[in-house]
């Protein structure tokens, strides 16, 4: 094959000599650069430093409205001064690209290098508890905002760790409420393949089960992350003949979940509640084909008219000329909790900090939040409704702010579930 | 009886689908010996360019030319990367353009991102073919019907086109021997070339045919591609008839699978392929695998302990390794700690592929099964650091000693695809046994014991570790079992002829590679303080074998080489760019280009580096 000329291949080798002698030198720069300038470490200077860390390759769609929401809150409250009296705030954001161990670097990177005084951010579960863990070896305060499972405020839950969202717990029990008015009586299930999916799905049954003790459950379906063959999961489930059907599928899954359920008809005449489907993240992509009545939670982000949302939107919307996705109420709320708790310690002390949290009472764009001292999640709450279609798009209708306080469980669970 | 019956064609739908794209992937291989990761990232490019055409140019006419063009347009994308890149590789050292396809994958990736932004794209479905047919009874989409339909479809196409015409017949020549068919004459450059074309064009038909089904989105050529190599091997590399019959078993073991087992879905393919390949070692319709005539391969050149001067670097290096702690921060400390550990899971990895001629897809199973190894102790049985540096070693060891058994039975990509599916099944038993593993929330508190905790200390730690079983590695290749090995890798008669046996060889060496590897997941563990799935999973393994291919899999300190680069370029990227994929791809791609025998291998041909011949 390819055989060169003589001539043409004593030029390329010259050339290529040439190539490698100065890549040689690349590597070798880089190489002493990483670990030249990383002893270097900033000193602590005026602003305080925040550490953010997400997953901003490996879930754009979430994480860069999420970005957009703190970098506004970041902005507003820099303009106001910044926090104790004139110290401005500064994030320095990473990428955790997706793994757990990635984020510990980087984490580990922002700690020591950059001497950040609060960690914060991070989406999946299984990276969020490896900074919290992390947090808790450190001894510095991690504001998870995303991370789902409830084992980051219960079970493995610690005293640096403080968690936004509602947590799979609190989402699942808004929709029993819903499911439980439902008359179905046979339900089946269908969760992604993995501990958010499975958690969900096991919460929705203990309660639904507790309020209505004559449903049954009928099938259930664990398709892979990402990898839903739709068809046979449609006809898999409608074989069993449920009258409702519980969904906590996501992203592309649900888009061909619902296209392949729509045209085979297999969710007439059946009850759906499903989780996270009201999240404008989630809802948009399937445009027109929006399922609807499906009972969702999410966040109709068009038609909340308090003045906190909607000082919050024009902001939003004046910034980037783009509408606010759900992340971008996370992300903004987050770096909020954070100034608050700055504010209320009077120092960017840990011990203060988190002392400052536990109880901490923050303005989110909802409604006002509390981080409960009890277990470290924050009341948080979640828009339920049903999802309509208007003018080819997907939309809620008839939705209340479910608010997260309702639907946490006794404080004697919380105490067995988390470590004293 | 209706449900079963379209259960059943649900499943070739689906089969037909996987088909399209394995077909490329197996004409691709079967022609240039090319591992081509960025296969599924033409097929996510393929969805996404018909997206676009058809909702540009709309209507029933629109939304067929789309895909049709899209599939083109796809194809001439694969063109380019043969023609700019993978063209340079051909006489690199095997599976050294796996390197190049890696590269492509990531830049892929962010250039989609760039394109077409975060959201999932929902296209529109197919006109005329929206609705359902009634099929006793149950209703089943007619497009679906259309997929089940152009499986056996392109199959025939592809069987006319590789026995019907003269550009098949050249091909077909050019797989059995490359060197007698360039000398009647054949140009195989631009017989490549086309080979390139036709494979991704199918890549791209495949990624096309989704949008009526699917959202298109950033994560297809993942979820796409490990699938399509499963498909390939199982019915035999090369055979595109056995392609056709693997995806209609696939596509219907998962249909009825999830009636059965619904938790399934996770391992099912994995499981099937081990089975299979168990049974029949060329997979269902493949043959005994000829190693392609004038390849490109050149034989191995005989390694040679190192010399004086050698020694002197190595020792020099291990000197400065012991004195940066006094030089440097927390976080330059943590990650030379990682890239030392990097570097040992490297040298494992090389041992079996390089002196021991098996390439592993699955080398992070042993990683992964060091770390739980070791997190697994601390979870149930509150064990030290100490006890868990030991079983992290002992229970990776066990493990590759139960799937060498299997393993060694293989060879060439057979072999690689069987670790691969036992790497998969190891990895859905952490992921789902929740009870004793933690399931993907992982096990956490798997820190250091206190005297190991400050950074420098873990440091020390981390360099006698790493560098005395880099050492031991070098040593074992250089004892007489060491030789023994590299005599059944290069030639296994003669080698069976002196009394080697073989396959008990490989046995052992697979084992200790393993070993190797799961010490190194052990410190990785403690370096951590958590354990996840994420450690034994298929990204991981590819890391692995991109270190030792980027350092040169023909040298022995490549591999160490290729783990301090490739982490240092991973590290530092992540860290000043938001666009890291494309810029780590890129430089990936020219590294490739520059060094076609890796860094090492090739700075080693250079006359100031090159051995006296003696």
């Amino acid at each position: 094959m390819m055989l060169d000329s003589p001539k043409t291949r004593s030029r390329r080798t010259v050339l290529t000599h040439l190539l490698r002698g100065v890549a040689g030198i690349a590597l070798a720069t880089i190489m002493t650069g990483i670990v030249t300038e990383a002893s270097g470490g900033a000193a602590a200077a005026e602003p305080v430093r925040i550490g953010e860390i997400n997953s901003y390759t490996g879930l754009p769609a979430f994480t860069l409205p999420y970005r957009n929401g703190w970098e506004l809150a970041v902005a507003e409250i820099n303009a106001n001064g910044g926090v104790l009296g004139g110290r401005m705030l500064e994030v320095i954001s990473r990428d955790d690209g997706g793994k757990p161990d990635d984020a510990v670097r980087v984490a580990n990177e922002l700690v020591s290098n950059e001497k950040v005084d609060v960690l914060a951010g991070t989406f999946f579960s299984h990276i969020g508890l490896a900074v919290s863990d992390y947090a808790l070896r450190t001894k510095k305060l991690f504001m998870a905002a995303e991370p789902l499972t409830d084992a980051m405020t219960w079970e493995k839950g610690n005293r640096y760790t403080f968690r936004l969202r509602p947590s799979t717990y609190m989402q699942a029990a808004m929709l029993v409420e819903q499911a439980a008015a439902l008359p179905a009586k046979r339900w089946a299930t269908v969760a992604p393949n993995y501990e958010y999916g499975q958690s969900a799905v096991t919460i929705f049954k203990q309660l639904l089960k507790e309020k209505r003790p004559d449903v049954e459950f009928v099938a259930e379906q664990w398709p892979a992350q990402g990898k839903i063959d739709a068809g046979s999961t449609v006809q898999a489930l409608a074989a069993a003949e449920p009258q409702a059907i519980f969904n906590v599928t996501f992203g592309p899954d649900l888009a061909r979940l619902v296209r392949e359920g729509t045209t085979r008809g297999a969710f007439d005449g059946v009850s759906v509640v499903s989780l996270l489907t009201g999240e404008p993240e989630y809802l948009d992509p399937m445009k027109g084909e929006a399922p609807t009545g499906w009972i969702v939670t999410g966040y109709p982000w068009d038609q909340i008219d308090t003045p906190a949302h909607k000082a919050f939107l024009d902001a939003y919307q004046a910034k980037y000329g783009d509408y606010p996705r759900l992340g971008s109420i996370v992300g903004y709320t987050t770096i909020k909790s954070i100034a608050a708790a700055i504010e209320k310690a009077g120092s960017t002390e840990t011990e203060a900090m988190v002392d400052a949290m536990k109880g901490l009472k923050v303005d989110s764009p909802f409604a006002q939040i509390t981080y409960r001292a009890i277990d470290h999640q924050a009341t948080m709450g979640a828009y339920v409704g049903t999802i309509a279609v208007k003018d080819g798009k997907g939309t809620m209708i008839e939705w209340t702010y479910a608010d997260g306080a309702d639907y946490l469980p006794a404080d004697d669970v919380v105490l067995k579930r988390r470590p004293q | 009886m209706g449900f079963y019956l379209v259960q059943f064609l649900g499943g070739l739908a689906q089969a037909s689908s996987l088909f399209l794209v394995a077909a490329g992937l197996s004409i691709i291989f079967g022609v240039t010996r090319i591992v081509n990761f960025a296969h599924g990232s033409f097929y996510m490019l393929g969805a996404y360019l018909a997206y676009t055409l058809a909702e540009r140019m709309g209507g029933a006419v629109g939304f067929w030319s789309a895909i049709a063009l899209a599939a083109v347009a796809t194809g001439v994308v694969g063109v380019v990367m043969e023609l700019l890149v993978l063209r340079r590789l051909y006489r690199g050292p095997e599976l050294f353009q796996l390197l190049a396809t890696f590269g492509v994958v990531l830049i892929v990736q962010d250039v989609a991102l760039l394109i077409w932004g975060p959201e999932d794209l929902l296209g529109p479905r197919a006109p005329g073919l929206e609705g359902v047919v009634r099929i006793l009874g149950r209703p089943f989409p007619k497009y679906e019907l259309l997929l089940i339909a152009l499986g056996p479809i392109v199959l025939g196409l592809l069987w006319l086109l590789f026995h019907r015409t003269r550009w098949g017949t050249l091909v077909r020549a050019a797989t059995q021997d490359r060197e007698m068919t360039a000398a009647l004459g054949i140009n195989q450059t631009w017989l490549f070339t086309s080979v390139l074309f036709v494979g991704s064009l199918l890549a791209g038909l495949g990624g096309a045919l989704q949008i009526p089904r699917e959202a298109v989105n950033l994560h297809m050529d993942i979820n796409i591609v490990v699938e399509a190599f499963v498909v390939v091997v199982v019915g035999g590399m090369g055979s595109v008839g056995g392609a056709f019959l693997a995806a209609v078993l696939i596509g219907l073991i998962q249909a009825f699978g999830i009636l059965v087992f619904p938790q399934i879905t996770l391992v099912v393919v994995f499981l099937f392929m081990a089975v299979v390949l168990v049974v029949r070692p060329h997979g269902l319709m493949g043959r005994q695998q000829a190693t392609a005539r004038g390849a490109g391969h050149v034989p191995e050149a005989p390694i040679h302990a190192s010399g004086m001067m050698g020694r002197v670097a190595a020792v020099g290096l291990l000197v400065v390794l012991a004195a940066l702690p006094a030089l440097f921060g927390d976080y330059a400390l943590a990650v030379l700690t990682e890239m030392m550990i990097l570097a040992l899971f490297a040298a494992s990895l090389h041992f079996i592929m390089g002196p021991g001629g098996m390439v592993s897809f699955g080398h992070a199973a042993y990683f992964g099964l060091g770390a739980y190894g070791a997190g697994l102790l601390v979870k149930h049985l509150s064990g030290g650091m100490v006890a868990g540096l030991v079983s992290a070693p002992l229970f990776a060891g066990l493990g590759a000693l139960l799937f060498g058994w299997f393993c060694v039975r293989l060879s060439g990509v057979y072999l690689a695809m069987l670790t691969l599916a036992f790497a998969q099944i190891v990895w859905s038993i952490a992921f789902q046994w929740y009870a004793v593993t933690g399931g993907d929330n992982g096990i956490l508190g798997v820190w250091p014991d206190g005297w190991a905790s400050p950074r420098w200390a873990f440091y020390y730690l981390s360099l006698v570790l790493c560098a005395g079983g880099v050492l031991m590695l070098r040593r074992v290749i250089f004892s007489p079992f060491g030789y023994a090995l590299r005599a059944g890798r290069d030639s296994p008669l003669r080698a069976d002829a002196v009394g080697i046996d073989v396959r008990h060889l490989q046995w052992l060496a697979f084992t200790v590679a393993g070993a190797f590897a799961g010490l190194a997941g052990g410190l990785y563990a403690y370096s951590k303080g958590s354990v996840f799935p994420t450690l034994m999973a298929i990204p991981r393994s590819v890391d692995g074998l991109v270190m030792v291919l980027l350092g040169g899999v023909q040298t022995l300190t490549g591999p160490l080489v290729g783990a301090a680069v490739f982490h240092a370029l991973n590290t530092e990227m992540v860290r000043y760019t938001d666009h890291w994929r494309l810029t780590l791809g890129v430089a990936i791609v020219l590294l490739v280009v520059i060094f076609p025998q890796g860094i090492v291998g090739t700075l080693a041909r250079l006359p100031f580096f090159r051995r006296k011949e003696a």
